[in-house]
């Protein structure tokens, strides 16, 4: 597949076999080590520990974060090409289990957010442990009566001396049950405050929620916090930018992860779909000669182009951070999370009763594409925002 | 004395993102009512990519932020920083 993005004053022609090896690579990592565990960690609701321990070998933790403080170097230090192996990544990684591509998702958001606005000591502190794996991060905004509106946090953050108390109730956090530390929203006196979380801070409490509709293997929690103290070093930036700035990092960099990763999920659909439509036979011909199944493959292939070339558009900007970076990254994760329930959907028909049995992995694939709406802003919530970006280039 | 072109291209990105309103020097642009995430992000990516330089945690005040006039002092002290180095 080809993609072509103005470079300078030119047109440079990117083509994907630039990115080939890395593409197989990535993909034969996630096929050997993720792919043989989804229906496992789907049915047991966790993700065992030589999951992670493989991603964190082949340094997939370290994707995204700044070189100098053991991030991943940026491919020949070039941050497009960087921008677009770490979507290919995620994409590999949904191909394999959406599940555990919400795990790498959401450690990547806080390390995104803690490498963007963290102080040097934080960073210098942090991002080592956060690139070789051996801390896991989660970002920590929701809570009961808290979603879309994150600006109305309940979580506390009050006065204590130099540093502050941290009290209120989380919920719906990705890797709660296995996090060791959480980039956290609270409002305090001087507006929002993100903090820097570690698991074992006393009055910390989790509670897991098990029995989601998809990615049940996100290991979701609540969090409790009950009058945690918090070293002035432990606040990630400054109130009131805890929302606008810092934990908008983190979702932005969420928003680029799960477009990608739901391309990779939409591709698995296709080939299940491939596969089953090729070998099922009924009225005497495998289902691939009949013309409506074909109608679906079209569709969902093209879909799925489409979203693969809107995600490259969204890495492209973003590696040249370019101010239209969010606008693309929104309209990326806007329109593939529609995408993949699409395709899902489509997959899913073509496979009949037998896709919706245990047998096959379409019932998970199907309920899996449904949370890519919900999270990271919702399909609606993100309708919003790009009409906004939309009257705004409109005036200019 | 702030640089005027500069002040004048950080005020015309805000009345974009502002439905084209006419934002004063000194108005505080969060009291507005029409900032929020996405507008605070996007600022903060306008002045790097245009004036080619990086806001840092450090930066991040409010009266770094308030007004098209403390937006220009902060891009402008970061400028002369450059230029020094």
């Amino acid at each position: 597949m080809n993609a072509c993005f103005p470079v300078g004053d030119r047109w440079k022609m990117n083509v994907l076999e630039d990115f080939q090896g890395y593409q197989d690579e990535i993909r034969a990592l996630a096929s050997q080590y993720v792919a043989p565990h989804a229906a496992a960690i789907d049915r047991e609701e966790r993700i065992p520990a030589h999951v992670v321990t493989a991603l964190a070998k082949a340094g997939l933790f370290a994707s995204g974060l700044p070189e100098q403080f053991g991030g991943l170097p940026a491919s020949d230090g070039d941050p497009v090409a960087a921008a677009i192996r770490h979507g290919l990544m995620h994409e590999a990684l949904g191909a394999a289990s959406a599940s555990v591509q919400g795990l790498v998702n959401v450690h990547h958001m806080a390390g995104s957010a803690i490498a963007r606005w963290g102080t040097v000591e934080q960073k210098r502190f942090w991002i080592p442990r956060l690139a070789s794996g051996d801390v896991l991060a989660a970002i920590a905004i929701t809570e009961p009566n808290v979603g879309s509106d994150a600006s109305a946090v309940e979580t506390r953050a009050s006065r204590a001396g130099s540093g502050y108390l941290l009290s209120g109730d989380k919920s719906w956090i990705t890797c709660g049950q296995s996090a060791d530390l959480f980039v956290l929203l609270a409002s305090s006196d001087e507006g929002p405050l993100a903090f820097i979380v570690p698991r074992s801070t006393p009055g910390l409490q989790f509670e897991p929620i098990n029995g989601m509709l998809g990615c049940r293997g996100y290991m979701m929690a609540k969090l409790r916090l009950d009058r945690c103290e918090m070293a002035p070093d432990h606040a990630l930036g400054s109130a009131p930018f805890g929302l606008t700035h810092i934990v908008a990092t983190g979702l932005d960099a969420g928003r680029y992860n799960l477009a990608w990763g739901c391309v990779g999920l939409a591709r698995a659909c296709l080939d299940a779909a491939f596969e089953y439509s090729r070998t099922r036979r009924q009225f005497g011909s495998p289902l691939s000669e009949f013309q409506l199944v074909q109608r679906m493959i079209s569709r969902m292939m093209t879909d799925i182009h489409a979203a693969h070339l809107v995600c490259w558009r969204a890495g492209y900007s973003r590696g040249r951070r370019e101010t239209t970076a969010i606008k693309e990254t929104t309209m990326a994760k806007y329109f593939a999370s529609q995408m993949v329930n699409r395709v899902a959907h489509d997959a899913l028909q073509i496979h009949g009763a037998n896709g919706c049995g245990p047998d096959y992995p379409l019932e998970r694939y199907a309920r899996d594409a449904r949370i890519m709406e919900i999270i990271e802003g919702s399909t609606q919530i993100l309708e919003i925002a790009i009409a906004r970006y939309g009257y705004q280039e409109h005036l200019s | 004395m702030l640089d005027a072109g500069l002040t004048s291209r950080i005020a015309a990105f805000i009345s974009r993102s502002f439905e084209g309103r006419i934002v004063a020097p000194d108005d505080d642009i969060f009291a507005l009512g029409f900032a929020n995430s996405l507008f605070a992000m996007q600022l903060v990516a306008f002045v790097e990519k245009e004036f080619r330089i990086d806001i840092d945690s450090e930066d991040l005040e409010m009266d770094n932020f308030r007004s098209v006039n403390a937006l220009s002092a902060l891009v402008e002290r970061k400028l002369s920083a450059t230029a020094e180095r």
